[in-house]
């Protein structure tokens, strides 16, 4: 899957969970949370759906992984095919 | 004329908002006194039919002076009150009263405030010359005056707290929990589960109080005309920010029956629902204790506000890294704060130790919850 793909996946989960948070206004290298003012709950609500949408796992011992926008976008590419 | 302050001697009724034969209920403001302190609305304390007044507008009372008299619900319709004795009410400093009625309306505090919030002006108003205007007045005759549902969140989280500090007397407590064998519990849990399986640390807060009350009932429950009554039943209200301002604490229906899993799929679909602005009234109604938690990236510690008529609130701050002496030795450990703000009409400082280290010993034995 393109990076542009995997890229907007996360931007349409993000704009469910948050959608006063315009994604050209976010540092995507930050960390996600803080940008997206989200908690536990909504970030378990993202990556169930993301899970879903891409077919993968992502165990919670990867959330490191996943800190920010573009580490995440990263993480999904790698662990797609 | 009820005394606003310990240097209030005397005050000026100012407003009649309820004629003679209306009936009224507790919390209705029925009237407003002009103080040196501004204008303050009188509430009455009990469900009735206002009788008469015994006070005219415009009239100056020492505090203490019988201003209305109200028939409660109980008392039998034949049960007459004698007729005011006017020559013995005789107020102490009578005013000519001001023009009052059929040249000026009349503007509740309430709806003056309103309507400076709005900006509406009372020449915008269609009002009649005499009319007396409350703020249910305002908002149906302008359209601009209609609040948003923010503000409605606003007014009704306003009008909550407001009650809670005016009539619930708060003890606080506070105990450090170290939460190591929690965080190492779900690791362990949510190792092999996908996501929609896995469990938050909260959901164990949520079960560990939900055990805890079964053997502190006297912080489950709802405090109602002078009387605690305590739940058989948890309802867990849960502290939930919501996005662009505001909070809504709705519970967890039946949270001591849950398994833990159920729990945890029970607190998504409240999340989920409350963030959406759709929940049950009786969600809302209902709680018997709420829990608020701060959650990955808030500060130490809280002191919760007691949702009336609940009793009691337990709070919990951010968990972190935190020197704690383990095994005789200071060591980094994860540790988070854990908080009870309880009424303390109903119970004491000692009890609400005891409940909170309950809480505690729980958390230390995840797999039993």
């Amino acid at each position: 899957m393109s990076r542009h793909d995997v890229e907007t996946a996360i931007a349409e989960e993000l704009y469910r969970i948050a959608p006063d948070i315009d994604l050209a206004d976010v540092d995507r290298g930050a960390d996600l949370r803080e940008e997206f003012d989200i908690d536990s709950m909504d970030f378990l609500t993202l990556v169930t759906a993301l899970s879903k949408r891409f077919g993968t796992d992502m165990p919670e011992a990867d959330y490191q992984q996943m800190r920010s926008f573009d580490a995440l976008a990263t993480y999904l590419q790698t662990h797609t095919s | 004329m009820p005394s606003l302050g310990a240097d209030m001697e005397a005050g000026t009724l100012v407003e009649q908002l309820i004629a003679p034969g209306q009936p009224v209920k507790r919390g209705d403001v029925i009237g407003a006194v002009e103080t040196q302190k501004g204008v303050i609305e009188i509430e009455v304390f009990e469900d009735g039919v206002l009788e008469t007044w015994l006070i005219e507008i415009g009239t100056e009372v020492p505090v203490g002076t019988a201003l209305a008299v109200i028939r409660s619900d109980d008392e039998v319709a034949e049960d007459i009150p004698p007729e005011p004795q006017k020559d013995v009410q005789e107020p102490v400093t009578a005013k000519p009263p001001p023009a009052q009625v059929g040249t000026r309306p009349r503007i509740t505090p309430a709806a003056r405030r309103l309507m400076a919030q709005m900006g509406v002006d009372a020449a915008d108003l269609d009002i009649a010359a005499g009319e007396t205007i409350a703020r249910v007045d305002i908002e149906t005759r302008h359209p601009r005056a209609k609040p948003k549902p923010q503000a409605d969140m606003r007014t009704a989280i306003a009008a909550a707290m407001s009650r809670s500090k005016r009539e619930i007397p708060h003890y606080y407590l506070s105990h450090t929990v170290d939460l190591t064998a929690a965080d190492a519990f779900a690791t362990r849990t949510n190792a092999g589960r996908s996501p929609e399986d896995r469990l938050l640390i909260t959901v164990l807060y949520a079960k560990a109080i939900a055990r805890a009350v079964g053997k502190y009932p006297e912080f489950n429950g709802h405090f109602k005309e002078d009387l605690f009554h305590p739940s058989e039943a948890v309802h867990l209200g849960l502290a939930t920010h919501i996005r662009g301002g505001g909070l809504v604490a709705a519970a967890l229906l039946d949270a001591e029956d849950q398994p833990l899993d159920a729990l945890m799929a029970s607190m998504r679909d409240l999340v989920t629902r409350v963030r959406a602005g759709r929940f049950k009234a009786r969600e809302l109604s209902d709680a018997t204790i709420t829990l608020t938690s701060l959650g990955e990236r808030g500060v130490d510690q809280l002191y919760g506000v007691i949702y009336p008529p609940q009793v009691a609130i337990v709070g919990v701050g951010t968990q972190r890294m935190q020197p704690v002496v383990h095994e005789g030795q200071v060591t980094a450990r994860l540790a988070a704060s854990l908080t009870l703000a309880a009424d303390h009409r109903v119970s004491d400082g000692h009890r609400g130790a005891l409940f909170l280290r309950a809480i505690d010993k729980f958390l230390q034995e995840p797999e039993t919850l």
